[in-house]
């Protein structure tokens, strides 16, 4: 086990240090000029050498690739253009946003799809699953946006039970922050959901053919018995690699939602860095979501040997 | 004890089983033999109630004086594990491989609430220790994989025999195991049998295991019982045709006439291959594992070599080394003089065509038999005569040429394996190498294949490697013999030599531990 997250660890650290070196150069080195790319075609020469020396873009690549990692690892992620505030700043404050919203969407993801890719397996081929492969299907299909209209329309307005938008923050309390964050996190749980559903579903009717829930029955477990003590830890591993997937996924790609609910989250802010030229702001970003999928891709792995002893043995 | 009356099986609509009808004692064993089809399996299932879904059955299983076919499932449940238990074939795959041994045992004692937990263990324990494997080098926290096959089938017989049960249930529980751990499980079985008093059902498709174990033996073909003796009887009369059949083709030795030249076309000296392993710290040296150590022999023109060894004695390393698929560490393998390795040419790959166990997994099953059997040519170029090769190669193992359009699922398991000899065939090969070649194969079916090998040898002056780990195939079928283990020659010798009077003390324990029949 021991050798096993060492392994893990390293695959991190060599993980980030790639990224990092292949967001340095998209940003820094392959568009040319920043400075100049930032301030727009119509700058003048003076302003983006002004711009250029703000930005620290004077001394060689090497030096400015460990000044920029150097000031990432003191928490120092620069100053935006735009905002004109330090972008560790204005990073925390999204993350307070958009990790509890990620999180909450994967948990009611999870809550929701394990119970239903149970039902489904333990009755596949029968109507009911037949039924919820129906509804998934098109959870999957229809875009999460739509639901949130959906719901913004039935449970904030026709039943005005949830905030139609907008983002209390932690200070007015755990509740109303919650509470704002319902409607988004269930928008955004819904085609998850279906998607996990489906795989727990798959995963699990995978594992019923296996010859060890052979061996389960003839001990005298019923089937349910058999499918929940054997079959379900066998199944986590496909359904612990979509979560991670997802929770990835969560945490940038929640921009439609944010638009749509007018979250301050990470996605906003990185499509306003993109629009606005900001790459201070958008390499630092990118680089703190890179490091975020990195660090749940290796919590993934760890949950694998927790769930696996032929990993924790083995590699 | 446990009575089965005219039981009868259809699944979706199509009969299985016909009027089945069998009794065991307690303490007594009951040989099902019969070859794959025939309805071993689905008769244990149904004494069980484990069938597929779309399965119906009709008449009576009895267990003392219970009718257990008219059991609720819920009942079946508490019989299930309690009263009958059961084991199967593959041990590498029957145990939940993220459980403890320890828990998968006591699992049994658990569901029926036979015992407490810390009680549960404990008898897990004791259970385990019975069936060989000692707390001390097996304590309960080990997982599956640290075991080894026999090891698992050791668990597996230890968790149907946790309670005690009326009635052990053994379908095929020694077929992928090595001959000298075949050998440990059957005589721990035996002894389980006489001592626990319990009756047991011995399902397996090779007549000289049964023979071995069985009290009386019932032959299944086609769904139905066709013979049913005591064993010794059984094995003396031979009353139904079909028995004698079985029988006759079980010991078949095929009619050989290839004439052997002193010429070696295969030439092994000193082949050595070393596998790199895992760092044992994080910058030390990789260790190794030399699979083959020093191999040395050679395979003479229209020769038929065997090469027999248990799970992991290296042979199949060999094999692949033998096949240029891997390069050697040290010695060298040449075919006719010319030097084998991943990089041989084209040419001498195509002198040298291989037949694999499995003819489900070694074709392609979207591709039809002409596109098949062409496979080698992918190598070599076309030839410009291919068409006629292709209905030549399947003419000459048996098939039809108009067989070239069909895809593999739409032939039988003997059938697919003539279309992989077809495939070695085409390319006019001298050596072809058969690893494990008939070793999936029913009895019957076995013996047209040797056959079949017998006369392609005569009518070729093929040169045949057989790997094998059955020894009866193997005595049957060649000329010479090498016995191999931890990777070195161990044995060399002409095949009836070795049989009837082996020198080294490993093949002796291999010979005595492989079941024989009975002559009659």
């Amino acid at each position: 086990m021991f050798r096993y997250v060492i392994n893990r660890l390293i695959s991190l650290g060599l993980s980030l240090l790639a990224a990092s070196l292949v967001i340095f150069a998209v940003v820094e080195v392959i568009p040319g000029d920043p400075a100049a790319f930032m301030l727009g075609l119509n700058a003048s020469e003076d302003t983006v050498a002004a711009l250029r020396e703000d930005l620290g873009l004077t001394g060689t690549l090497g030096e400015r690739y460990f000044v920029w990692v150097g000031g990432m690892l003191s928490g120092d992620f620069g100053t935006s253009y735009t905002y004109r505030v330090p972008v560790s700043d204005l990073v925390a404050a999204r993350l307070w946003v958009s990790v509890p919203l990620a999180l909450y969407a994967l948990l009611l993801s999870i809550l929701l799809a394990l119970p239903i890719g149970m039902v489904a397996a333990a009755r596949r081929g029968k109507m009911l699953d037949y039924g919820i492969m129906g509804l998934t299907q098109l959870g999957i299909a229809v875009p999460n946006f739509w639901f949130a209209m959906l719901l913004v329309v039935l449970l904030a307005i026709t039943l005005p039970i949830f905030p139609a938008g907008g983002f209390p923050g932690w200070d007015a309390g755990a509740f109303a922050a919650l509470k704002a964050l319902t409607l988004p996190a269930v928008a955004l749980a819904l085609p998850q959901a279906s998607i996990l559903a489906r795989v727990m579903r798959s995963a699990l009717i995978e594992t019923l053919g296996q010859d060890y829930i052979r061996t389960a029955r003839a001990k005298g477990l019923s089937e349910g018995q058999a499918i929940r003590r054997h079959g379900m830890r066998n199944a986590m591993i496909p359904v612990l690699t979509i979560v991670g997937l997802q929770f990835s996924f969560l945490l940038a790609g929640a921009i439609i939602i944010e638009k749509v609910f007018f979250l301050p989250g990470l996605g906003l802010l990185i499509f306003q860095g993109i629009t606005q030229r900001d790459l201070i702001v958008v390499e630092s970003v990118v680089m703190l979501l890179v490091f975020a999928v990195i660090l749940v891709t290796f919590l993934i792995d760890l949950a694998y040997a927790l769930v696996d002893p032929r990993l924790r043995h083995s590699r | 004890m446990i009575g089965i009356e005219k039981l009868s099986l259809t699944l979706s609509g199509i009969p299985v089983l016909r009027d089945v009808s069998l009794e065991i004692a307690a303490g007594r064993t009951l040989g099902l033999v019969g070859e794959s089809g025939s309805g071993k399996s689905m008769t244990a299932l149904s004494i069980m109630r484990l069938l597929p879904h779309g399965a119906q059955m009709r008449g009576a299983v009895h267990l003392e004086n219970r009718v257990l076919s008219e059991l609720s499932e819920r009942q079946m449940c508490a019989v299930r594990g309690a009263e009958i238990g059961m084991i199967f074939q593959e041990p590498m795959t029957a145990l939940n491989p993220v459980q403890t041994i320890g828990d998968q045992v006591a699992e049994t004692l658990l569901v029926h609430g036979a015992a407490s937990r810390p009680e549960a263990r404990a008898i897990a324990r004791e259970r385990l220790a019975r069936v060989g494997l000692v707390p001390e080098r097996f304590p309960l926290d080990r997982y599956p994989h640290e075991l080894s096959g026999g090891q698992r089938q050791r668990v597996c017989i230890a968790l149907a025999i946790a309670l005690r049960p009326k009635l052990l249930i053994a379908d095929e529980p020694t077929t992928a195991l090595d001959v000298t751990t075949q050998a440990q499980i059957l005589d721990l079985i035996r002894e389980l049998v006489r001592e626990e008093e319990m009756a047991c059902l011995f399902i397996t498709h090779d007549l000289a295991v049964v023979s071995e174990m069985a009290d009386e033996i019932a032959v299944m073909k086609a769904g139905a019982v066709v013979e049913r003796a005591p064993t010794a009887a059984l094995l003396r009369e031979m009353r139904h045709p079909y028995t004698r059949a079985l029988f006759d083709a079980s010991r078949h030795q095929p009619e050989r006439t290839a004439a052997r030249s002193e010429a070696p076309l295969l030439e092994v000296r000193g082949a050595v291959r070393d596998y790199t392993l895992r760092r044992q710290h994080l910058f030390g040296p990789r260790p190794t594992f030399r699979a083959v150590d020093g191999v040395s022999f050679a395979l003479k023109r229209g020769e038929s070599l065997g090469l027999v060894g248990e799970s992991g004695c290296g042979k199949s390393t060999l094999t692949r080394a033998i096949l240029g698929l891997e390069p050697l560490q040290g010695g060298e393998i040449l075919l006719d003089g010319q030097p084998v390795s991943p990089r041989m040419p084209a040419e001498l790959r195509r002198r040298m065509q291989v037949v694999f166990q499995d003819p489900y997994g070694s074709f392609n099953p979207r591709h039809r038999v002409a596109r098949l059997l062409t496979e080698p040519f992918h190598l070599t170029g076309r030839p410009p005569d291919l068409e006629e090769r292709i209905g030549e190669a399947l003419e000459n193992v048996g098939l039809a040429p108009s067989d070239r359009d069909k895809f593999p699922h739409e032939f039988s398991g003997g059938q697919r394996q003539r279309i992989a000899i077809a495939r070695a065939l085409i390319t006019r090969p001298e050596l072809i190498v058969l690893d494990e070649a008939v070793s999936a194969l029913d009895v019957s079916i076995r013996a047209q294949i040797m056959d079949l090998l017998a006369d392609l040898q005569g009518q070729f002056g093929l040169s045949y490697l057989f790997i094998a780990h059955d020894l009866t195939v193997v005595r049957a079928i060649t000329d010479r013999v090498l016995v191999m283990r931890a990777g070195q020659i161990v044995e060399e010798g002409e095949t009836e030599a070795v049989f009837s009077a082996p020198t080294g003390a490993y093949t002796r324990a291999l010979l005595a531990a492989a079941p024989v029949l009975p002559s009659v």
